[in-house]
Formats: C-alpha cells, structure tokens, sequence
C-alpha cells in the first residue's frame, strides 16, 4: 500500500503547496479577480490536486471543460481526455475513481439524463466523484437555455446535491466539494450544479484563493469499501454473487447497502453545514413573506425583494445552498413565521416547491412559483407581482412593460 | 502487491476461511512462469463459482486466472451477465459497475493507475460477455481501441444472451432460431476480430477454450502486448450449452467441433508490426533465461 503520510506544506511538479484545506479556504488572502465562471471553474481546479478529469463537449459546460484541458497540458491535472458520450464519460470516471483517483467531470441537460445509469452506481460504489452540473433545457424541441429541471432528476440518485448561486458559490464549493465528498463516512459522488449561462457565461468578481495552493491529495485508502489496485488483499467479496438471488441474504445485503447511502448522505450534513457555513442563508425570516428559492432563482428573488421594500412589502428570504442533505429542519424553523412562502423556479415541474411542502407544517402557505422554463429569463417583476397578487396587493400590468 | 500483503496475522490465522489460508499458502501470485499446468497443484485464483455443470465458460474463467502473467498487480473489469456470477469468488481485485460500460471503466481505471503508480506495472484485464461486449458496449468497446488504452479486452462468446434465457445477441450465427429472433437471426455474426484489427488492436485472437495451453499462450501475450504497446482483443467460444440443447459433458466437443478449419472459431490470429517486433524480443529474452538457467544448472 502506498505510503500513508501527511503532504501538507510539501510542493507538487507544479511547485504549488499542498495546504491544510480549512487554512486554504478560509485563512489563506484572497485575490479578487474577473472571471466568468467557465473560468472560475479551471481556477478552482487549478488548486484542486485532481487526478483525473473526463470531458465531454455540450452547452453550457464545453467550455469549462476544455479550459481543464489547458490546466491538464500545464501539467495541473494527471490525466485527461474527451470520452465518446456522457455515459461513457461518467463510467470512465467511475473507472478512474475505483482506482482510488480524485476525479472531477462537468456535464449539462441531456448529457445528465444519458449519463443518469452511471449515478446510483457511483453512489452504490461509494466512489467521491465531483460531477459540475451547469443546467439548460432537456426537452424537445432543443433548447440549450437554462432551465433547472435536471436536477430533480439527481435528487434520488444518493449523490450529494449541491446548487451554487453565483461564480463564488462555485469556485468556493468546488474546493470544499471534495473535502465532504472525500470523508470516509460520506465518500459519496456529488453533484455541483448551477444554473447555465448564467453563472458560467457571465462575468463577475471572484475572489480567489492564492494559486500557488492546492489541497491536499486525495488518499484512497481511507475509502469505506477497497480502492481497486490490488494493493490490499483481493478478499473474496461474498460467498453468493447478490444479484439474481431471490434469497433473504441478498434481500439484507442490498437493504442495508441502500440505506447505508442514505445514511452516509445524513452524515455529511455536519461536514456540509461546516464547509459551507450552513445549508441555507436567511435574511428577514421574521417577515411574514419569504421567497425560498436555490440557483440563480436566489439572485432574482434578491432583487424583487428590493422592488418590493420600494413599495412598502416586506420580504424574507431563504437561499438553498444543498439540496442533499436536504435542510428540512433550517427551512421548517426559517419559515415558521411565514404566512407567505413563495419559490421561484427555473423550471416547469416546481420540484423545489414539491421538496418544500413535503417538508414544512401547513404546506398550503407554499406558492409554487412563479415558474419559468426552456431559457426564458425571470425578471424580478414577475416575482414581486405574483408575491403582491397573492397578498391581494394592486400590480402593474406587466405586458404594459417598457412601453 | 506480492503475496507479502495477503498474509495473515498469526493471531488471526485460524479464524480465517479455509479458501483464504489456502491462497496464502499455495496461490502462484508472483510465480514468474505460472500457467494452466498449475491447476491442480496449487490455490487456484477462483474459488467456487455457480455456473451451470459443466460450463466452458468455468473453465475459459480458470484458464485464464491460471495465465494472468501479473496477477498480483493485475485489476479485472466485468459486466453483466454470467461472468458476474463468478467474479465475486475471484482472487484478483475486479469491478462490476453496469452493463455494457466495461471498457469505459477499464479505460478510467487504466489511467488512474498509471497517474498514481507511474513507476509501476498495473495491468487491466476486461472479459465480459458478447451481449455486453458487441451489442450494448460496442461504442464503448471501439473507443477505448481507437484511443489506445493500454488494457486487454476479453470476450467470452457464447453466441446469446446466455443470463437473460437466450436471446438473440450480435453474435450469434445468422440463422439460429432463439428468444427474440423467433425466425432466426437474419444478419450475419458480427465481425468483431476484423473490426478490432481495423480499430486499432495490436493483437487480435478468436479459438475456444477447448485447449489450455493455447489460451495460456494467448492470455499471456494479450496482456503483455497491452501493457508495452495497445490495446488487444481476445474472442473466446465459450458455448452456452444449456440454450444450445447440450448435456454438461458437451461443452468440450462442441468446441472442438466448431474449431475445425472451416468453421467460425478456427483459430485465427492477427499480430500489429509493433507487436510482432515485441514478441520476438520478449522468445529471445526468454531463450537467453532458459539458457542460462540451463548453464546454471549443469554448473550445479
């Protein structure tokens, strides 16, 4: 077995740091730079310490992904290529991953629902995938806009869920992604999503951490289940293969194996709430309007709030930072003075409303919505007229908009 | 890994399952020339399996764990299907994720291990059936020979979907009347061994697994070619015999009569220059070994 020793303060090829993870992200000085967040993204990777990253070309993650190849040809990155489809690319990094590397891939939309097989699997193998997730439109007619509804595709696959809001979320998250995936008792695949174009097409302020700091190395031989390099013993796994058993062991052998994901999902909610600061933010939840709302949803809903103040409503507000763990306790106490509890979505189905009202006490306080999908963009105003609608409050017509 | 790390702690030792202390003591991990002669007389790297009596495709699994030239640092990837029933009693690390995906996995998990053991040999070994390997992997099965990855794709190919209750597969003989093709097959066995030669494989075998000696030989150089130059491909017959309405003590025939000059699984072989040029280094290393051994021992 490879040597088990500490790397921090010692120098990768790249002559960069390896530093304790916490004194990076939260110690270490910040430099703020202006980047979209395709480009955030490779810094985040940049001082990442991956081993391996897949990639596949589609709306709005190509670039992303071919800006991790210049990394890869600076010599940042181990190995990297483009695989043939994205359920190919999610079973390369499972492949990458069993072989105990830190893998890290970014996928969109219809890229998601090819590759979706690939996601109990990784989850089912324990494998610490980071998978960034930058949503568009998965329906017919093609749309390549953002629109949200992949993730509550993701949602039951036993990976972590996380939905960053802006370019920072993402640079920040990227990072810390890797230290909750990567816990023994967690070892789970996570999904890092935001909403496409918007965050990744989009110019913005980020603040770096110094690029000549990495985190530290991943170790797989603190995984839960053996890395597969023939560096332990071969044991042999089971007397019976499980699969085609109609037998009580193979009934007790997947029973436990599923909700030991779930459980594993439960015990990164103190790792999640540590990294990153808690799985929601509030601001105002003593007011009796609250807009809940994760992703770029978050932004807009900010802005409406503002509207609102102008005209005398006032307005709460819950930002949705993980999705699973699932915060149903912050958002069941952030909202218990709430007689309003508005969810702006970018997608048709409403699943983060579904999610909210299967969570919180009188559900029927819940607006689900306003809802828009397949690219089209959510101006605040449509926000505080439904908010004002319900209240029984007089709106602008908005179709007389610009006029 | 030697057999060093399977050793078991001497307070621990009779707690230990018979099959595990038998591989401590008499497995060949790290045994330069092992081969299929050792079956019998040491730990096999199989233990049990559920095959049907009489399978071939048991003894294809034994002959080819008994070649592996590295099996102490060799990881095998399988897929669905009746080579998944057997895996879980096989004494070398192998992954089972989906069904199809295998040399998608292989191809990540080759790179991983050359990223994190640079100075090392780690060999990666596929064998999946011909369901998983021509039908729903094939674009997974071809990439991974277009890019080169450095990793042996065995097929054990039974001509159906044998697990599933014998449906028909890309395979199978045109003709052959089976679940799913109700009035036979109506196009011809896909040509893999052709289409992995024109893809880019280095070595490319189709026989059966009705001699030992010759899988050892071909196992052996598939994986060793693989490992210095590109990727290999291994089509071996392994009939089904019950979806082809033979008893258990059939399988051996059956193979034998369908390795007959003219028919589909007479051995066939194609070797890449680059391979070519390998293998000669590799007999006439070798031969200089034997011969000095030769030396050593008349010195004696």
């Amino acid at each position: 077995m490879a040597e088990i020793k500490s790397h921090i303060g010692t120098q990768n090829k790249k002559g960069q740091t390896y530093t304790d993870a916490w004194k990076m992200m939260h110690e270490a000085p910040r430099n703020p730079s202006f980047y979209t967040g395709s480009e955030v993204i490779k810094e985040a990777l940049r001082r990442a310490s991956c081993d391996v990253m897949i990639a596949y070309p589609i709306t709005p993650q190509s670039e992303a992904a071919a800006l991790i190849g210049e990394l890869f040809a600076e010599g940042y990155i181990g190995d990297y290529f483009r695989g043939e489809s994205e359920f190919a690319v999610m079973s390369q990094c499972a492949g990458a991953a069993f072989g105990g590397a830190r893998v890290f891939t970014t996928t969109a939309g219809p890229g998601t629902m090819r590759a979706m097989e690939n996601f109990p699997m990784w989850a089912g193998a324990r494998l610490p995938i980071q998978m960034i997730v930058t949503c568009r439109g998965i329906n017919s007619p093609l749309s390549i806009q953002p629109d949200t509804i992949e993730i509550s595709y993701l949602l039951n696959t036993g990976m972590l869920v996380w939905h960053a809001e802006t370019a920072q979320d993402f640079f920040d998250w990227i990072l810390k992604g890797f230290m909750v995936s990567e816990e023994p008792e967690v070892h789970l695949p996570l999904a890092l999503c935001c909403d496409g174009f918007f965050v990744t097409h989009t110019k913005d302020v980020v603040n770096l951490t110094p690029a000549d700091m990495c985190l530290p190395p991943y170790d797989p031989y603190r995984s839960p289940v053996p890395c597969m390099d023939m560096e332990c013993p071969p044991v042999r796994m089971m007397r019976d293969p499980f699969i085609m058993k109609s037998n009580y062991i193979s009934y007790a052998t997947h029973a436990s194996w599923q909700q030991e994901i779930w459980a594993a999902i439960e015990r990164s909610r103190k790792h999640t709430i540590k990294w990153i600061n808690g799985l929601i933010d509030t601001e105002n939840t003593d007011a009796e309007v609250v807009i809940v709302a994760s992703g770029t949803a978050v932004s807009q809903g900010r802005e409406a709030i503002r509207l609102l103040e102008d005209e005398g409503v006032r307005c709460g507000l819950v930002k949705v930072k993980s999705l699973r763990p699932w915060p149903g306790e912050e958002i069941r106490e952030a909202t218990k003075n709430a007689k309003h509890i508005f969810v702006p979505e970018f997608n048709v189905t409403g699943w983060l409303a579904k999610e909210i009202k299967a969570t919180i006490p009188n559900s029927e306080r819940v607006h689900a919505g306003p809802h828009v999908c397949g690219g089209m963009t959510m101006p605040p105003e449509i926000i505080a007229s439904e908010i004002k609608t319900a209240l029984g409050l007089r709106s602008e017509s908005l179709a007389g908009r610009g006029s | 890994m030697s057999k060093e790390r399977i050793k078991i702690s001497p307070d621990l030792y009779d707690i230990m399952p018979s099959d595990y202390q038998d591989l401590v003591q008499s497995a060949t991990y790290g045994k330069e020339d092992r081969g299929w002669k050792d079956i019998g007389t040491s730990k096999e790297l199989i233990e049990q399996h559920s095959l049907c009596a009489g399978c071939p495709e048991s003894m294809a699994f034994r002959y080819i764990l008994a070649s592996l030239p590295n099996p102490e640092d060799t990881v095998m990837v399988g897929s669905t299907g009746c080579t998944s029933l057997v895996f879980p009693m096989v004494a070398v690390h192998n992954i089972h994720s989906l069904f199809g995906n295998q040399n998608a996995i292989a191809s990540g998990l080759k790179r991983a291990l050359s990223v994190r053991f640079p100075d090392r040999v780690k060999d990666v070994v596929v064998l999946a059936g011909d369901g998983a390997t021509v039908d729903i992997g094939l674009d997974m099965t071809l990439q991974a020979w277009f890019r080169q990855e450095k990793f042996t794709t065995i097929c054990f190919d039974n001509e159906l979907y044998a697990n599933t209750g014998g449906q028909e597969s890309g395979l199978m003989q045109k003709g052959f009347v089976a679940k799913m093709a109700p009035v036979g097959k109506l196009f011809d066995k896909v040509r893999l061994p052709e289409i992995a030669r024109e893809s880019g494989c280095h070595y490319v075998v189709n026989c059966t697994v009705s001699k030992p000696s010759l899988v050892e030989k071909v196992i052996r150089n598939s994986v060793l070619i693989a490992r210095e130059i590109g990727p290999t491909y291994i089509q071996l017959y392994t009939p089904c015999i019950l979806e082809i309405g033979k008893n258990s003590m059939e399988g051996l025939q059956e193979m034998r009569d369908s390795e007959k000059p003219t028919e589909r699984f007479a051995y066939k072989e194609y070797v890449s220059e680059p391979a070519k040029q390998f293998l000669a280094e590799l007999a006439a290393k070798d031969k200089e070994r034997k011969a000095a051994a030769k030396q050593l021992a008349g010195k004696a």
